[in-house]
């Protein structure tokens, strides 16, 4: 048996593939539209809902995934045949972790204040669905440079609706956009009042929610039938 | 009324299919079908039965409830306007009509807001318009502060009417109610215009005027969750209503008036209304038999009558969509709307008129309550057919 998967495997190699195929394209594409993790696979909610209060701090929050994502996969991806399969999960939250880890001491080091008010959620990352989801289902399968593109794929596709999101409610609740005043001082005097209600975490999933309708109303495939 | 007839006959077939303004033929329909009782007959082979009553005519009986609390809510504004700023004797007429340059505004906006948006989404979905805005353009002004900003009544209306009925599917699936969720949406949206002690009684003074000394724009509960016992009116100017509060909800009266009605033509629950007044009382009385603090201590009946609770009870918990189903579940479902809202009263002083939250709380809990029932129901019955094989 053994040898039967290692024949097509070695055919596999001898073509080789450009490095931004069209299959590799579509992985980092896929999470942006029709397979976002947030909106199609309602998943990594908590982290959505907790920073997503201003732009600056999801901002950081995305770049963080997208490079725990990234490199977990990789990292993954390198090592899939060596890990045992009974404790595959462990070995992957002690990647996940360690890159956390990475990640949390260079934010500390760069930008402090982001840090402090993403407080616990970097660290949480550990536990993001997205990435243990994309390590399982993907890393453990796939050759190393499609499972990075992957990981950074996927959290491209988280990070775009936790910025479209922190962006609604910083406007609204704030009126500003990156901590720079957006909303005029007239309409202030025009009694224009900020909405408390964005800043509170039931308006992410209105908006959340919000997203997900635009999307399904455009593309009709991910509407389950009933 | 033949012209009105006539002119609308004359422009349907251009709203027909075919017709230049095919798309907007929901919009039209709707107003036709508002003015005249549509002349379709049952198709043959499906249900012959029908009701001389249909979906409009119900929601105009309980637009007809409310009116005692619309002209109540008037006068009450003029009336509470008056009293601030120290002008006594002033005639029924005075305070209607001050009232009225208050309420009327708010009323249309709320409206011309809400049915853009069903008139909006009709057209979108290819649907009728829905009935339902009909009772809710009305509830949303009757639970707003008079000097709410007419901006706020607009941005709520489009957001109660989208996100608490349209994304559920319209008129008859929604979970929320509409009212309801559109004060909840200013409430935390915009708390410093929703709540406190500013918005209650018009203030605007004209040249020479000023307001009276100790004058205080508190709603009797505010000023009970701030421990002042001596500043809540007693128990008739309560009943009666002549105390400042959201438009239509002070005056218990109006509330029973409408109350009546709806009872009387078969609309409203009774079994909702008498349970919600019993799990209050039983509430209040409990609390009130620990008075730890100014609240627990107002009389049970009281806490009845002060608020929102009474409008609540007959007008919001009644609603028939967001409420329980079964009979049974009605009696529960009322029971822990009242038990609740006397409990957020008393318990969080940041929240002095628990009846919205509680409503909200047990809308969302009402499919459970009925699903238990059910359940209970099938179970008994079960056991039932298993005695009678034995």
């Amino acid at each position: 048996m053994s040898i039967e998967t290692t024949e097509p495997l070695s055919k596999q190699k001898k073509i080789r593939e450009p490095f931004l195929s069209a299959k590799n394209r579509k992985l980092v594409k896929d999470p942006l539209n029709d397979n976002n993790p947030i909106t199609v696979q309602v998943l990594g909610i908590c982290s959505a809902l907790a920073v997503t209060v201003k732009v600056k701090p999801s901002l950081v929050m995305a770049l963080a995934v997208i490079v725990v994502c990234a490199f977990s996969n990789l990292v993954v991806s390198l090592i899939r045949n060596a890990i045992p399969s009974r404790i595959r999960i462990i070995v992957q939250l002690t990647i996940v972790a360690t890159l956390v880890i990475l990640v949390d001491q260079v934010l500390k080091a760069y930008v402090y204040d982001v840090s402090k008010q993403l407080s616990v959620f970097v660290g949480l990352i550990i536990t993001n669905c997205i990435i243990m989801g994309r390590l399982e289902a993907f890393a453990m399968g796939n050759k190393p440079w499609p499972a990075f593109l992957d990981g950074v794929g996927n959290g491209l596709g988280y990070g775009v609706i936790l910025i479209l999101v922190s962006a609604v409610r910083e406007l609204f609740g704030n009126g500003t956009l990156m901590g720079y005043q957006v909303v005029p001082d007239a309409m202030y005097k025009a009694g224009y009042f900020n909405n408390g209600l964005a800043i509170l975490p039931p308006m992410a999933l209105i908006v959340v929610g919000i997203l997900i309708w635009i999307q399904r109303s455009r593309n009709r495939k991910l509407i389950e039938s009933d | 009324m033949k012209p009105l007839r006539r002119f609308l006959d004359n422009i349907k077939p251009s709203f027909e299919k075919g017709g230049k303004l095919e798309k907007f033929y929901p919009a039209f329909n709707a107003i036709e079908t508002f003015l005249y009782v549509p002349g379709d007959t049952t198709l043959p082979g499906s249900v012959h039965v029908r009701d001389a009553i249909d979906l409009k005519r119900t929601m105009i009986l309980v637009l007809l409830a409310m009116m005692p609390c619309l002209f109540f809510g008037m006068w009450n504004a003029g009336y509470q306007h008056y009293l601030s700023i120290g002008v006594a004797g002033t005639t029924l007429f005075d305070n209607l009509l001050f009232g009225a340059t208050k309420v009327v505004p708010i009323v249309i906006v709320s409206y011309v807001a809400g049915l853009s948006v069903e008139f909006l989404f009709a057209i979108i979905r290819k649907h009728q318009v829905n009935e339902g805005y009909l009772v809710t353009g009305s509830l949303i002004p009757l639970v707003m502060p008079v000097d709410v900003p007419l901006w706020m009544v607009a941005v709520a209306t489009i957001f109660a009417v989208v996100i608490g009925k349209e994304v559920f599917g319209g008129t008859g699936m929604n979970i929320l109610n509409p009212a309801l969720t559109a004060r909840a949406f200013l409430f935390f949206a915009y708390p410093t215009k929703m709540s406190g002690d500013e918005v209650w009684i018009n203030t605007s003074l004209a040249k020479g005027q000023q307001l009276v000394d100790g004058f205080s724009g508190a709603t009797p509960l505010g000023n009970a969750a701030a421990g002042f016992a001596d500043k809540i009116p007693d128990f008739s100017d309560s009943f009666f209503g002549f105390i400042p509060g959201s438009i239509g909800e002070t005056s218990t009266l109006a509330c029973l008036i409408g109350a009546a009605i709806l009872l009387y033509t078969g609309i409203g629950s009774w079994r909702i209304m008498l349970s919600v007044f019993i799990g209050g009382f039983l509430m209040a009385l409990i609390f009130n038999l620990i008075g730890a603090n100014t609240l627990m201590q107002i009389d049970p009946a009281h806490q009845l009558v002060l608020g929102g609770f009474a409008f609540g009870a007959v007008f919001m918990a009644t609603d028939p969509v967001t409420a329980a189903q079964t009979n049974k579940g009605k009696f529960i479902y009322g029971f822990l709307i009242g038990l609740l809202a006397i409990m957020i009263r008393v318990f969080n002083p940041a929240y002095p008129e628990g009846m919205m939250m509680a409503i909200l709380f047990m809308n969302v809990m009402a499919p459970l309550i009925d699903h238990y029932v059910i359940e209970a129901n099938i179970k008994r019955r079960m056991k039932r057919k298993k005695i009678s094989n034995e």
